[in-house]
């Protein structure tokens, strides 16, 4: 599909966002020799190969054995390495919540857990393995960065980013290629929200593939006369509160747009914030209280309710809530 | 330094034994039993075995570095610690207490000198050792990675990631231990659910695997931990089975479970307390 909408994001290449991540990966490891990786038997689908065999001596396969892969990240920062981990999202966090918890999370250990085929876009493996509530999940522990990239550049950017951040960090990417509309090699700032758009009406704030579909739907707002003010998300924890309350100040109300569970997600954190500060009109995208299925990554979207059109109406249903 | 003979090390587990007693009492609770149960092997290893700096560095580099994975036994490593210089002995006194960084189960976020990470939720120290170990290896550091899990934490899926992962990657740089003291919680291990033979076990995962059946004794303790060490650099990993007695050293909570986790009252710990000289003076 041919993006023919006006608007300044555009694209003309589609790539995975796991693929930013193996760039990524490969880069922080030229860049540092401490930097190590880890994964649990999906060097292909993670895209790890590339650091793999540039840097052998600093590449662990753990077979299908994720706890095992934590505790020895873990391990590994005791010695002065930044180890990154690569597993499926759901592998990456529910199925090791535990070990994460006690010896990454509280020891405040310096582990990057890098998760893919995160949320529905996984497509036709299904409810087993599209997990929509990690990002809850990671984001409920003290200590832990949680970051959710929209492209190949800016998960490329994160990868690069976060081996030069001292902490825990959740890094959550995808399976599905996707429009490439973010800049090359820009910089990424941990915590800083980006406003990609400037409006008045609305504020749309989405994190992830999600930030594409409302990319999509400011041009279609817009052709109606509705100005949005559109913000990227990518991370999640510390959320940049100071930058979500000045936009709504000025749009008085607001959109959250992510591929997860309403419980736990980006709503929920932005939803705390407007209540806490200064309620607005919220309206919510994401998953309400159901598992995925089978499917392909825009039908899932389409049927779950979270793409562009939905954001269009999701946004016009706030604007009336004024 | 000089090294401390037989007789010295064994002076150093009753004060140790003493510390873990009156730690417990104080604020009637922690557990007692497999700590006093494995003094031997902790007072071994950081009073004979071990290349270790009190002057506490968390990355440990050119040190053998220690994790407790069973770290409900936090009493008997808080002494040790104590006794080898990484803090007070005074501190042993907010063991389990609000503000302390003597927290009921290991952690680092106090800073406590001698924690490099946090424990408790059972089967995640040996993961933690490969790691380590794993970065032993790159750093080109030659020194060894100890780990000390509980028999009753064998029943945990992590434990056997682990088992398979060590000698899959070659880390002859770390010695395992486990507290063979056949107890749990609920009951003799043997009855909750029996391990069977771990010899025959670790053995069959690849593993260098040899008995120190004497757990208690501080001389079998001392042979054992070095034999474990002639096994290292020889390309597998070594484990090293320790047969103790929970609640060894006090004669009314040896070799039972009901004193895992439950604390002496006044009048048991004096009955306690007479069983064991005070060698290096109570804190």
């Amino acid at each position: 599909m041919e993006n023919k909408l006006d608007t300044k994001y555009t694209y003309t290449e589609k790539k995975d966002t796991r693929s930013g991540f193996g760039d990524g990966l490969l880069e922080a490891g030229r860049r540092n020799e401490n930097v190590v990786a880890l994964c649990a038997d999906l060097i292909g689908s993670l895209k790890m190969g590339a650091f793999q065999k540039e840097f052998p001596e600093r590449f662990f396969q753990m077979g299908i054995s994720e706890a095992n892969m934590i505790g020895a990240a873990a391990g590994l920062t005791i010695g002065g390495k930044i180890p990154f981990t690569g597993t499926f999202a759901n592998f990456s966090t529910g199925r090791v919540y535990d070990q994460i918890r006690q010896s990454v999370a509280y020891s405040e250990k310096n582990v990057k857990i890098c998760a893919s085929h995160a949320g529905l876009t996984l497509g036709e493996d299904g409810a087993t393995h599209q997990i929509l509530e990690d990002i809850g999940m990671m984001k409920m522990l003290p200590n832990m960065t949680v970051i959710n990239p929209c492209d190949y550049n800016q998960t490329k950017a994160a990868t690069i980013a976060i081996a030069e951040h001292e902490g825990p960090v959740y890094l959550r990417f995808g399976r599905p290629k996707w429009p490439i509309f973010t800049p090359e090699n820009q910089e990424f700032e941990i915590g800083k929200a980006w406003k990609m758009i400037e409006g008045t009406d609305v504020t749309i704030f989405a994190t992830g593939h999600l930030v594409w579909e409302a990319v999509e739907a400011e041009a279609i707002l817009r052709a109606e006369g509705i100005y949005v003010e559109l913000i990227n998300i990518h991370t999640i924890k510390p959320l940049d509160t100071e930058a979500i309350l000045k936009s709504v100040a000025k749009t008085g109300c607001a959109v959250s747009a992510e591929e997860h569970q309403f419980n736990g997600g980006l709503n929920d954190s932005i939803a705390q914030t407007l209540i806490r500060n200064q309620p607005a009109p919220l309206e919510f995208i994401g998953v309400d209280d159901s598992f995925g299925e089978s499917g392909k990554p825009e039908e899932l979207l389409e049927k779950y309710g979270l793409n562009a059109k939905n954001i269009v109406e999701a946004a016009k249903k706030a604007i009336s809530r004024k | 330094m000089e090294k401390n003979s037989t007789e010295q090390l064994e002076a150093i587990c009753s004060q140790v034994r003493r510390d873990i007693l009156r730690m417990v009492h104080s604020c009637q609770s922690g557990h007692p039993g497999a700590s006093l149960g494995c003094t031997e092997f902790f007072v071994a290893l950081y009073f004979d075995q071990m290349t270790n700096n009190p002057d506490f560095n968390l990355d440990g580099p050119g040190e053998d570095l220690f994790f407790l994975s069973n770290g409900h036994i936090s009493p008997v490593w808080y002494s040790v610690l104590a006794r080898s210089g990484y803090f007070k002995t005074s501190e042993l006194k907010t063991f389990r207490k609000l503000n302390s960084r003597l927290q009921g189960h290991p952690a680092t976020e106090e800073g406590l000198p001698g924690i490099r990470i946090a424990s408790g939720s059972l089967g995640q120290g040996l993961s933690v050792g490969i790691g380590a170990a794993f970065a032993k290896k790159i750093n080109k550091d030659d020194k060894t990675v100890y780990v000390l899990m509980g028999d009753g934490e064998q029943q945990e899926g992590q434990i056997w990631e682990a088992a398979l992962s060590a000698p899959h990657h070659k880390l002859d740089n770390l010695i395992a231990t486990i507290d063979l003291n056949g107890q749990q919680i609920d009951g003799p291990t043997k009855d909750i659910i029996n391990l069977g033979d771990l010899k025959a076990k670790w053995e069959a995962f690849g593993w260098e695997v040899i008995d120190t059946e004497h757990g208690n004794d501080m001389s079998g303790v001392v042979k054992g931990l070095e034999k474990a060490k002639s096994l290292l650099g020889k390309g597998k990993p070594v484990m090293n089975l320790l047969h103790t007695e929970m609640g060894y050293g006090v004669d009314f909570m040896v070799g039972t479970h009901k004193w895992h986790g439950v604390a002496p009252n006044d009048e048991q710990l004096e009955n306690a307390l007479g069983q064991l000289k005070e060698t290096l003076g109570d804190y």
